[in-house]
């Protein structure tokens, strides 16, 4: 069987679906994910698809097993999302829904750094559409903020690119590293999109802003696109280890006192990208199975829960967690799946998360970062609070909000059921993703001790719940919002800017005003010699002039004779 | 119960007591286990006796409690940005 670019049945798919309409449309935006998954799963490893431009070949497809693996999961979630927002009348978000799929394989599968450049700018501006589509003055806001951070990752890219390409001659995308020319500059690009501390804003602004079916395919592409890059090119930086480290520990607190549930699961994929990072950072065969695992994974189970708290989204028409409560007497089904995306976030052993987020934590000790092992550790146990206990808890349970509902719709169930299948599958049955991951796996997650260490981590740590609710010390869900590093940009650049404005305004009023002043005292003195009064302008009498011309000669006499 | 005079599980505050208790047999059992199960270790501090229950609560406990004093800090009514 002949094989296509993967992301070229994407971009049909994305044409398809802007002509056609209801049950045909549908037909399109399913049959796209399942014919790509066709189609990937014949691709032949190695490199296809040469374009020649210029000086440089670019390498449309680049196939192994570090790019399998994410194309694979990239798949899957085309596949939830398009079911999950099968009942979506708006073709816009079908449309940039296939198409940002299509751009993120694009630039999972590109050889070279070129052709990642141009679908690392194509996934910003598909995906904008699936905020814009939510379609208020506020989602409108925060796409243009998604946006503008976005392309200034793109354009970092291609700087970074540029020095890069002019000192190596080459533009192939393997190792680079942070001693090559421009690679820091790349790695900052790459570190917006997969949300870098202090970098990280961007996500947890927009993805609770999108449209409840659109925040599905966001949760999946970028930042696992940023993670695999990092894995491509800078595998065993160990700045990665602290970054990776700060990016599981920091956002904990702000999930925790987060009202708006969707925001504490953007807080939580900072988190979970985390891991990832560090898994890159430590660099060795098993942090790198880690890391990509991971990704795969965290996919499903983060896409679970987005879509549970869609389906509240979308049919209570609010999501915070102030205004919640009591669900699970209304949708219980999506209570029960919600529910096993939370089990899996905090990786109960048979449960998705266990066999994945503990290689990277076996890794750390191996490579002698034990700090950076107890921070994860932290982060593993804080897990259950955040994701584990309060998404489900606030929105299901706690006091009862007196909500009353339907269901979700049955094409959520569906997409819902789908992906806690496979979180209970993989969790149970690891061995097919193991094969899939970029080196050979030694690894055995169902040992008695791992097992048992981690119930006494997950189960201590929700006791600690347990307790801080009994005593009333645990924070109640609060309507309001937390600053961030986005102040940042949102308040203290905007009002620096206005105080510089209006300083400059000040200092060019007291500038006029001194000019006036100047030229009226001038003026003033011009006068009083020169006006009607002046002395200069005077009617001299005969007398005083005769006085004068004698005086002059007086002079001139005085000079002739010296 | 509700309008519709459905009673549900979690209404009843013995079911509720339940799950709890469950959670601390649980969490007892898990500790007791310590005992007998020798467990792997690659950092010393594995080895001390239910480290990974104490790790877990006394970080979850912090975690919660440094949270709510930052929110102090951070939080801002909800249009803080709009103005």
């Amino acid at each position: 069987m002949t094989s296509v670019a993967p992301f070229l049945i994407f971009f049909v798919g994305g044409a398809l679906a802007a002509v056609t309409t209801g049950r045909l449309r549908q037909a399109v935006l399913l049959g796209t994910p399942v014919l790509g998954a066709v189609n990937l799963y014949h691709l032949p490893e190695g490199t296809s698809g040469f374009l020649e431009l210029f000086d440089y070949t670019l390498v449309l497809v680049r196939v192994d097993k570090l790019s399998l693996v994410f194309g694979y999961v990239f798949h899957l979630a085309a596949l939830l999302g398009a079911i999950y927002a099968l009942h979506v009348r708006d073709g816009i978000q079908h449309i940039a829904g296939t198409l940002y799929a299509g751009s993120s394989i694009g630039a999972l599968f590109s050889g070279d750094l070129i052709t990642l450049f141009v679908f690392w700018e194509l996934t910003a501006i598909t995906s904008v559409f699936l905020i814009l589509a939510r379609r208020t003055d506020r989602a409108q806001a925060t796409a243009i903020r998604y946006l503008a951070i976005q392309i200034l990752s793109g354009m970092l890219l291609l700087a970074g690119v540029l020095i890069w390409t002019s000192h190596t001659g080459s533009i192939a995308f393997d190792y680079i590293g942070l001693d090559a020319p421009g690679g820091w500059l790349i790695l900052l690009a790459f570190g917006i999109k997969s949300a870098f501390p202090l970098l990280h804003n961007w996500l947890t602004d927009a993805y609770p802003e999108a449209t409840p079916t659109g925040t599905i395919f966001l949760s999946a592409f970028t930042t696992k696109l940023a993670v695999y890059t990092l894995a491509r090119g800078y595998p065993g930086t160990e700045i990665l280890v602290y970054i990776g480290a700060t990016m599981t520990m920091f956002p904990i607190f702000y999930a925790i006192i987060e009202n708006d549930l969707r925001r504490v699961l953007s807080y939580s994929l900072i988190i979970q990208i985390g891991f990832m990072v560090t898994g890159i950072g430590i660099g060795t065969e098993l942090a790198i199975n880690g890391a990509a695992a991971h990704a795969f994974v965290h996919v499903v189970y983060k896409a679970l829960l987005f879509m549970s708290m869609g389906a509240v989204l979308d049919r209570v028409g609010k999501i915070d967690g102030s205004e919640l409560g009591g669900l699970y007497k209304s949708m219980p089904i999506t209570a029960v799946f919600c529910i096993i995306g939370a089990a899996s976030i905090c990786a109960f052993p048979l449960f998705a998360g266990f066999i994945a987020k503990s290689m990277v934590l076996a890794a750390a000790i191996e490579e002698g970062y034990p700090t950076v092992w107890l921070f994860l550790l932290f982060a593993s146990a804080g897990v259950i609070h955040y994701s584990g206990i309060k998404i489900p808890y606030f929105a299901f349970f706690a006091h009862d909000s007196g909500i009353r509902v339907k269901e979700a719709r049955p094409n959520m169930l569906v997409a819902m059921f789908l992906a806690a299948f496979l979180c209970i599958f993989i969790g149970v049955y690891p061995w097919p993703l193991y094969r899939i991951l970029p080196f050979p796996v030694d690894y055995h997650p169902y040992t008695v001790s791992h097992v048992l260490v981690q119930c006494q981590l997950l189960f201590f740590s929700a006791l600690a719940f347990v307790f801080l609710q009994l005593t009333k010390l645990y924070p109640p869900e609060l309507p309001g919002i937390n600053i961030d590093s986005e102040w940042i940009y949102r308040r203290f650049l905007p009002y620096a800017a206005r105080y510089l404005l209006d300083q400059a305004h000040i200092l060019g009023v007291r500038l006029e005003r001194g000019i006036r002043q100047a030229l009226a005292a001038w003026m003033g003195r011009v006068f009083h010699l020169h006006g009607p009064q002046g002395v200069l302008a005077r009617t001299w009498q005969t007398g005083s002039t005769v006085l004068m011309v004698i005086l002059l000669f007086a002079v001139v006499l005085v000079f002739s004779y010296l | 119960m509700d309008e519709n005079g459905r009673s549900y599980i979690f209404d009843n505050p013995r079911n509720v007591k339940a799950v709890i208790y469950a959670l601390y047999v649980l969490c007892a059992t898990l500790l007791v286990l310590d005992f007998f199960v020798h467990r792997h270790v690659d950092h010393p501090w594995e080895s001390w006796f239910g480290f990974y229950g104490i790790y877990g609560f006394v970080c979850c406990t912090f975690l919660v409690l440094a949270a709510k004093a930052m929110r102090k800090l951070v939080q801002r009514k909800e249009d803080y940005y709009d103005d």
